[in-house]
């Protein structure tokens, strides 16, 4: 695979066509707006918590396939899980692509791992991330994040 | 296409251009982020080379030989500017860090001296952040009003809707001469005369201008002009502001320290005239010689040459776009430099920079420092190729076929 095709790969190409939760949601009880001022990309999160799970999630806006894919596999990834679970898996994303992945608990991250090639385009690290320091912020109740 | 370029005097200047013989992912680089900035012709490189390893000493200061060669180096590098823009004289060349301090510097010191409450700074709606912020700050500390002409949907401001927002309040206009975001050419000529008829003074932002047509500040009348050497061939780290001698001498200094009195005593300090009243502190020495070699490389190369090549760049790329389906140009002003700004349907502008970076073109993708530009078209962003007179329509169809790519992995 060539460095673009590992970045562009065909999950990230088909949620990024067809994003999943790509919508407000009816009653959320958590909300974040994160943008990347560089580049544009803006996503508003919200997610609805009930009994310590996320039970509903959502998000709307406009940014580059890998923040939108990032964006859906995402809330895939944490509905149904608890707060805690989802504040784990973030961390395990996190990692993955901020510290060169040692550390980062790939188990928990399943299809995600399709993000690893971002790592070799630097400045794409924040799309990918973007809508995670959202859901950072969403659960600990900051309201707007920005990536600078 | 109705002019073409010989191949041989092409290949020529690229010649000149080291970095356009090196690969980029494998294959030729292809450079269209020239309105971002200009790749430097070797006889640039070689100046501050011979200048750091022979001629090196400061300026304006030592009695030694170094210096003095090197203030005479320095002070000749004004008067090619000056002749570069014909201004009458060396005075109204002062050196800054590049376009944006020579806007904050008139801001600060023109600003805040002349303005007050309740007069009006008229800006356009293409404008760079660095001729908006500014200005918003000055109107925070006097108590100014803002005004800005809005944009047509090709890019381009209509001299009713500049004429309406003049009054006696107008104190300053400042305006892009080329849009960076969009390539548009505004008629400067115009817009100072309509100011001038309400007395107030004008500033134009001449960042994309300077590289692609001969600018006279003389027979423009303009009060001031601004520009930066990177996007003229030259090095970073030093731009121009070009001021009528008359005004600039009755503005306040904007910064003080060494290289801008007349005395010192810790009573009193008198300030020299301009330019050194504006050049305080050490300045980019070297920069400023290599400045001028630049501009010497340009008007060897001609404003002829330049502007015949870079129209037919335009209009190549233009009509190759045209062609193709999903695909907008923002800006299509019937005045337009060699600038390609462009959209591709469902595709986001940064996926578009990745895809061309993988295929060895550096294009820009973002808000273009234009955040207001982008709001006018209802896009976040857009991907931008800009054309200098080095680049060829062989490079066109490899940017085509780049966003053929996108096209087929994107969409
Ligand atoms: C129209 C315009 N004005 C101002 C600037 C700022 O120039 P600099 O960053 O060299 O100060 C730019 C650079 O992008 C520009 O294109």
């Amino acid at each position: 695979m060539s460095r673009l095709e590992q970045l562009y790969q065909d999950m990230i190409l088909e949620h990024n066509k067809h994003p999943r939760h790509f919508e407000a949601i009816e009653n959320p009880t958590h909300t974040a707006f994160g943008k990347n001022p560089l580049c544009g990309d803006e996503y508003h999160l919200s997610v609805e918590i009930n009994d310590n799970v996320l039970s509903s999630i959502g998000f709307q806006g406009s940014g580059c396939a890998i923040s939108k894919s990032s964006a859906s596999m995402m809330t895939e990834l944490v509905l149904g899980k608890t707060v805690q679970e989802a504040l784990l898996i973030k961390d395990a994303f996190l990692t993955l692509l901020m510290q060169e992945g040692v550390g980062a608990d790939r188990a928990l991250l399943g299809k995600l791992m399709v993000f690893e090639g971002v790592k070799k385009y630097p400045i794409r690290v924040k799309c990918a991330t973007l809508i995670w320091r959202a859901l950072e912020a969403a659960l600990e109740g900051v309201v707007e994040i920005s990536t600078e | 296409m109705t002019v073409s370029i010989s191949s041989d005097d092409l290949n020529r200047i690229r010649a000149d251009f080291p970095v356009l013989s090196t690969t980029s992912s494998g294959v030729p680089l292809v450079y269209l982020d020239n309105a971002a900035t200009t790749q430097k012709p070797k006889c640039v490189a070689d100046r501050l080379y011979k200048f750091y390893t022979e001629e090196y000493g400061t300026i304006h200061r030592g009695v030694y030989q170094l210096s003095q060669q090197a203030t005479d180096f320095y002070e000749s590098s004004r008067e090619t500017v000056r002749g570069f823009l014909n201004a009458r004289s060396i005075s109204e060349v002062i050196f800054t860090k590049g376009t944006t301090e020579a806007i904050n510097l008139v801001a600060h010191s023109f600003g805040r001296a002349f303005l007050k409450a309740g007069d009006e700074i008229v800006i356009s709606g293409m404008e760079h952040h660095a001729n908006i912020v500014p200005w918003q700050q000055v109107c925070e500390f006097t108590g100014a009003v803002l005004r800005v002409v809005p944009l047509q949907d090709d890019g381009s401001i209509l001299m009713s809707d500049f004429q309406s927002l003049l009054s006696d309040r107008t104190k300053l206009v400042s305006m892009v001469h080329v849009s960076n975001a969009l390539g548009t050419v505004n008629p400067v000529s115009e817009i100072v005369k309509l100011a001038h008829g309400v007395g107030a003074k004008v500033l134009i932002d001449g960042a994309q201008a300077v590289s692609h047509f001969q600018v006279d500040v003389q027979s423009l009348d303009c009060d001031f002009y601004v520009f930066s050497s990177h996007k003229l061939y030259g090095p970073t780290g030093v731009g121009v502001l070009y001021g009528k001698e008359d005004l600039l001498n009755r503005m306040p200094p904007y910064q003080t320290g060494g290289d801008m009195i007349e005395s010192v005593t810790f009573e009193k300090t008198t300030f020299a005239k301009a330019p050194a009243r504006f050049e305080a502190g050490t300045p980019a020495i070297a920069e400023v010689i290599g400045f001028a070699e630049a501009i010497r490389y340009v008007q060897t190369i001609g404003f002829d040459f330049i502007q015949k090549q870079e129209s037919l760049l335009l209009a190549y790329a233009t009509e190759q776009f045209e062609k193709l389906s999903g695909v907008t140009i923002i800006g299509t002003a019937s005045e337009k430099a060699s600038v390609l700004s462009f959209a591709i349907d469902g595709v986001h502008p940064h996926d578009i920079g990745t895809v061309m970076d993988d295929l060895g073109i550096a294009i820009r993708a973002g808000h273009h420092c234009a955040q207001p530009v982008m709001k006018r078209f209802g896009v976040p962003a857009t991907a931008r190729a800009s054309f200098a007179f080095y680049n060829t329509t062989e490079e066109i169809d490899r940017l085509v076929a780049g966003v053929k790519r996108c096209q087929e992995l994107l969409t």
